[in-house]
């Protein structure tokens, strides 16, 4: 492109909070993501689907570095995602994510499991990391829990504090990674609820999972992913009723036929 | 915030190619043409990849001033390491193999490795093992001093004993739990007597006695079984039925160690070396094992009175050191028994060792019992099995299971122990090496080098083999565990 | 658990009585088994000519110790320390040498598990290289190669090798190093670096109390290092520098007999001590760099990446994160590690170290002959280690439990 790479960023940065330019990704030898290009504007809920090993979790985990891309370009929030330590850093303050297996901190009470990131990236002073961390609580709907640890919560609870505690952050962007995976099925629709409640206030979000009731819901966009590559993208009803490709008709009758 | 609005999907005929950079990813899409399998960047792969990714990777942050001083400080631990390793592993090599005399044709001993200022033929400044040496006192590291003409008992001690565990550990083999019981029980009764020579001075009337009263004990047993004595005394009846059976075991033991095989009476005092460490070692754990069982039972029990006793004598033997052990056995034991009990010096030696194991065996065994899930008693007791049924027949499998990677790995620690006899005056590996550096016909500036580096190596490759197959068998239970 | 039929089979029958008898009778045929020990002991100590009694620690004990910390403390003099003494200094020794041990133990096996851990495979190779010949050799076997092949190999008693001119220097019969004479003042100095110490502690309450308030960090590392280095030094310079050394002396002139390092001056680390101090160190610290890298392992990679995905820095996210749960499970077998490091302290006797193997239940015995309550003292001292250990681990973990349902 002519263009000198800054202007560029500068008219993307309102609206797009996520831009990925023909990444590619490779595990060894594994060439885990294949020219990927995806751009999300601000608001945007985006659900990722596909085969397992298709890619969707190293691809949203690409986006706050938990993973390296070696090929192409990504932009967070109009910053630059490579090896610079101050990007990465500013990107993680920005970018919230939700992993299958909760990951809470098991030495720590649930509030401090909250309070953590405020107090030490953010610095916040305490009390008012408090009162963030009791406002998502509440927010999440289990203030109670504050005092208790996380081996106390049943899964759902604890799901549900770690969206608090990314919340706590107060990302720009929110990414979950099969969040309701790991559940047991009661516990899957205090989640699922949660995290509509997160969307219809207009938090950005990408979302890798398979249900795919709460894609028709709350989707702007559906994502197909498939052996690494961006196979097929359209909204919710287009792509459940007219899916174009056949490798989409496959999935989603495996998905959804049973 | 309003929800963007998409355009409807377009037909296929107009759908857009994935041509890189210009896709509006915003409309519905589909991917026509797959995107190429591409080989990774060379930072990935191949020789450059390696080398970065597990060396320069930790040495290439120069992101901070700390990352800065860190990754310096790598490179430099990295050369200096490598230096360090090189230089000892050549100088170990050379001293080992390269420099070293081989043979001895002229039967020169000790000036065979020699150098020309102290009197021999090889070059000033040579400093490497002296093998011949190794090869004159072979005998007396593996065997002691046993006699010349009897070695083949000992070997066939140890073919014996290592075929049956061969047999036992290799899966595909059938009657392996036969071949265990018999190398547990009829294996170390052949060995004493090989080893020994047998034809111990026992009376007949001893092992009449023993005979009868074992099987008055197991008639007892039988009634209570049978229901004639009820109650508490029921209980008694079943342990003196088992202790019964123990004491005519005990009796045909005692048959076979009388009977007279003809075999030439060796005293312990001319064991040594490689033997002597075996056997402390495996004695010291083979004993120790059903000792350990009940003691790790006892300490769970719900009596006081045995959760107790048990824990007493567990925190009592692991509390104190091996050496101190020892002491007591070859000190005090000859004034716990009546007067005129003569012990065998091994046997003193043998009796600490195996109280000391058994109690490092008790924790370990009450680990595993820990470990099984708690539905496992319950279950058992629902279906009705009484305590010792319960533990024989469910319980106890498992948990052994559970624990052979600990019972081993405490076998590698009593194969290193055993090594502290030698300071109470048995002569085992270490004491067999050390009393040939005494030897004045091989006496060289490498002499002491050259023992200490076999008996080294000796030990080495045994703890070393041991522990790789105590890592096998974890790696194979947690995968069977997992499934 | 009683029945409406209160008969005595019932009552035989009973679990719970049955429970006490059996235990009854484990205590009987206990009580029966010592009762019959102590009397073969007692008969057989009579017929040696022997008693019973701890009066023999009153006598003086007429053989001579090399120089310990022992030695020095309870100035131990050839015919007029007693055997008490004997075994006090025994037990300082022993202290003494676990204490280093551990100390060194503790720096190197964090350091080469860590080195385990790490992305560099010449760090890799070295430290797994390290940790299997060390734990597959017996400590015993590496306490005589310390000890005949390193330091018998060291220069004879007249000659030298220096480590530092003047200063520090080694040869067959040590390690001399300067000793510290303190005079009057000193005492300010030592009591400023405890007032260091406590100073950091009052300023590390308020960096937490302002970062509880307004978020800032100070950096808290720096600081305390500051205070504790600046604070004493100033304070001893300022007090005239009341610390002497005497340096060793080293005489290459004269009269044969009296060559080589001279008593009196400086300070002196017998070759016992030291290999027993290597061996011990090198051995333990292989065990512990294996409790290091499983207790790191056993935190789950998705509590780093959690960390790391609110945006905590890496070394932050250690401190906070990964250490505390590393340290639930590196802990219990650390406190076992050190407890064995001083039970293998008493392998000394075979190089004749003076701690309490070697010169009680070795030396001590051949004199004085009174097994029973000698073996009995020295396993005492043991007991009492293991025992502290226990009750420190049992402690520890009902701290540290993590909070379940």
């Amino acid at each position: 492109m002519a263009q000198p790479q800054n202007t560029v960023e500068q008219s993307i940065d309102q609206k797009t909070i996520v831009s990925m330019r023909n990444v590619n990704k490779w595990f060894g030898q594994f060439h885990v993501l294949r020219d990927i290009n995806l751009s999300v504007d601000k608001g945007e809920r985006i659900v990722v689907c596909g085969p397992s090993g298709s890619g969707k979790s190293t691809l949203i985990r690409c986006l706050n570095r938990l993973e390296k891309h070696q090929d192409g370009d990504i932009f967070v929030h109009g910053i630059e995602l490579n090896n610079d330590v101050k990007n990465i850093d500013e990107i993680r303050r920005e970018v919230g994510m939700v992993f299958q297996h909760f990951n809470l901190f098991p030495h720590l009470s649930i509030l401090e499991n909250c309070m953590l990131a405020p107090i030490w990236v953010r610095k916040t002073p305490r009390a008012e990391a408090e009162e963030i961390a009791m406002h998502f609580l509440t927010r999440v709907k289990i203030p109670e829990q504050a005092s208790k640890y996380p081996g106390q919560l049943s899964g759902g609870q604890q799901q549900r504090v770690a969206i608090a505690r990314a919340l706590c952050m107060q990302p720009q962007l929110m990414l979950f990674d099969e969040p309701t995976s790991a559940l047991d099925p009661e516990m899957i629709k205090e989640v699922l609820d949660t995290m509509v409640e997160l969307a219809d206030d207009g938090m950005t979000m990408i979302c890798v999972t398979h249900e795919m009731g709460f894609a028709r819901r709350v989707a702007d966009r559906v994502i197909f992913m498939d052996e690494g590559q961006i196979v097929e993208q359209n909204e919710p009803e287009a792509f459940f009723n007219n899916p174009q490709s056949d490798r989409t008709k496959l999935f989603l009758s495996q998905i959804l036929g049973h | 915030m309003t929800r963007k609005v998409i355009k409807a999907a377009p037909k296929k005929t107009t759908m857009k190619k994935a041509i890189p950079s210009d896709i509006d990813t915003q409309a519905g899409y589909v991917r026509i043409e797959d995107a190429p399998l591409l080989p990774p960047p060379p930072s990935e792969v191949g020789v450059t990849g390696w080398l970065y990714k597990n060396i320069f990777a930790s040495m290439s942050d120069f992101g901070s001033v700390a990352a800065a001083l860190k990754s310096v400080f790598v490179a430099a631990s990295t050369l200096f390491i490598l230096y360090f390793l090189i230089t000892q592993i050549s100088g170990l090599l050379d001293f080992a193999i390269f420099s070293a005399v081989w043979s001895d044709p002229e039967g020169l001993k000790r000036q065979a490795c020699w150098t020309v200022e102290q009197g021999g033929a090889l070059p000033n400044g040579w400093h490497a093992a002296c093998w011949p040496f190794i090869e004159a006192k072979a005998k007396f590291i593996f065997y002691g001093a046993y006699p010349n003409d009897d070695l083949w008992r000992v070997n066939l001690t140890y073919a014996l004993g290592g075929f049956m565990l061969a047999w036992v550990m290799i899966e595909r083999l059938p009657y392996r739990k036969i071949v265990g019981i018999l190398l547990l029980t009829v294996y170390p009764v052949m060995a004493t007597v090989l080893l020994t020579g047998g034809a111990f001075s026992i009376s007949t009337g001893t092992i009449g006695v023993a005979t009868i009263l074992g099987l008055a004990l197991i008639t007892i047993g039988r009634l209570g079984k049978a229901g004639y004595v009820s109650g508490a005394f029921g209980d008694l009846a079943m342990v003196a039925g088992v202790c019964g059976w123990l004491v005519i075991l005990f009796a045909a033991v005692l048959a076979v160690f009388a009977i007279d095989f003809d075999l030439e009476a060796i005293d312990t005092r001319d064991w040594g070396g490689l033997l002597i460490t075996l056997v402390v070692a495996i004695t010291g754990i083979v004993a120790s094992l059903p000792l350990g069982i009940l003691l790790a039972l006892g300490r769970r029990s719900e009596m006081p009175v045995a959760r107790f006793l048990c824990t007493v004598f567990i925190e009592f033997w692991r509390g104190v050191p091996l050496i101190t052990v020892l002491f007591m056995a070859s000190v005090m034991l000859p004034l716990f028994m009546p007067e005129g009990v003569n012990f065998d010096m091994l046997l003193r030696a043998l009796i600490g060792v195996t109280l000391f194991s058994a109690a490092y065996m008790a924790e370990v065994v009450r680990g595993g019992l820990q470990a099984i899930d708690k539905g496992q008693y319950e279950g058992a007791d629902a279906v009705g099995l009484s305590y010792w049924q319960s533990m024989r027949l469910i319980i106890l499998p498992q948990a052994l299971t559970h624990v052979i990677p600990g019972i081993v790995n405490t076998f590698i620690g009593l194969f290193k122990d055993t090594a502290l006899v030698s300071i109470v005056g048995i002569f085992d590996l270490l004491g067999a090496a050390q009393s040939t550096l005494a030897d004045a016909a091989w006496s060289t500036p490498v002499q002491g080098l050259t023992g200490y580096l076999v008996v080294a190596v000796i030990f080495f490759v045994f703890c070393f083999g041991m522990s790789r197959y105590s890592m096998f068998m974890e790696r194979k239970l947690n995968r069977s565990h997992k499934s | 658990m009683f029945g409406r039929d209160r008969s005595l089979t019932n009552l035989l029958n009973d679990t719970f009585i049955r429970g006490i008898l059996f235990q009854v009778l484990i205590a009987i045929g206990l009580l029966l088994s010592i009762n019959w020990l102590a009397d073969n002991t007692l008969s057989n100590l009579a017929n040696q000519g022997k008693t019973l009694g701890f009066d023999f620690l009153t006598r003086t004990a007429g053989f001579q110790i090399s120089p310990t910390l022992g030695t020095w403390m309870l100035d131990y003099k050839v015919g007029k320390s007693t055997y008490t003494d004997v075994y006090l200094i025994g037990i300082i020794n022993t202290f003494i040498v676990a204490l280093l041990g551990i100390l060194a133990a503790t720096v190197i096996g964090f350091t080469v598990g860590i080195m385990r851990l790490s992305d560099n495979l010449v760090f890799r190779w070295f430290s797994s290289f390290y940790v299997e010949i060390v734990r597959n050799v017996p400590l015993l076997l590496q306490l005589f190669f310390w000890y005949f092949a390193v330091l018998r190999a060291m220069p004879s008693k007249r000659e030298k090798l220096e480590l530092v001119e003047g200063v520090a220097g080694l040869n067959i019969t040590g390690l001399y190093l300067p000793a510290p004479i303190v005079s009057d003042g000193f005492i300010y100095s030592f009591l400023s670096l405890v007032g260091a110490i406590a100073i950091t502690f009052l300023v590390r309450r308020y960096a937490l109390r302002r970062q509880a308030e307004t978020g800032q960090i100070l950096p808290m590392f720096w600081i305390g290092l500051g205070i504790i280095i600046i604070l004493p030094v100033l304070v001893h310079y300022l007090n005239g520098s009341p610390l002497d050394w005497s340096l060793p002396e080293f005489k290459d002139t004269g009269p044969k007999l009296r060559q080589g390092y001279q008593s009196g001056a400086g300070m002196v680390l017998v070759p016992e001590m030291l290999a027993v101090w290597l061996a011990l160190s090198l051995y333990t610290a292989a065990f512990i760099a294996e409790i290091v890298r499983a207790g790191i392992l056993a935190v789950n990679r998705g509590q780093t990446e959690a960390a790391y995905a609110l945006g905590v820095r890496p070394n932050v996210t250690l401190r906070l994160v990964v250490i505390p749960q590393a340290m639930r499970v590196i802990i219990p077998p650390l406190t076992s590690q050190y407890l064995n490091l001083t039970k293998n302290s008493s392998l000394a006797v075979a190089i004749a170290y003076p701690e309490l193997v070697s010169v009680f239940a070795g030396t001590a015995l051949n004199q004085v002959g009174k097994e029973v309550e000698m073996i009995f003292m020295m396993m005492m001292v043991y007991l009492t280690f293991s025992l502290m250990t226990a009750a420190f681990m049992n402690w520890f973990n009902s701290r540290v439990k993590l909070v379940e349902r």
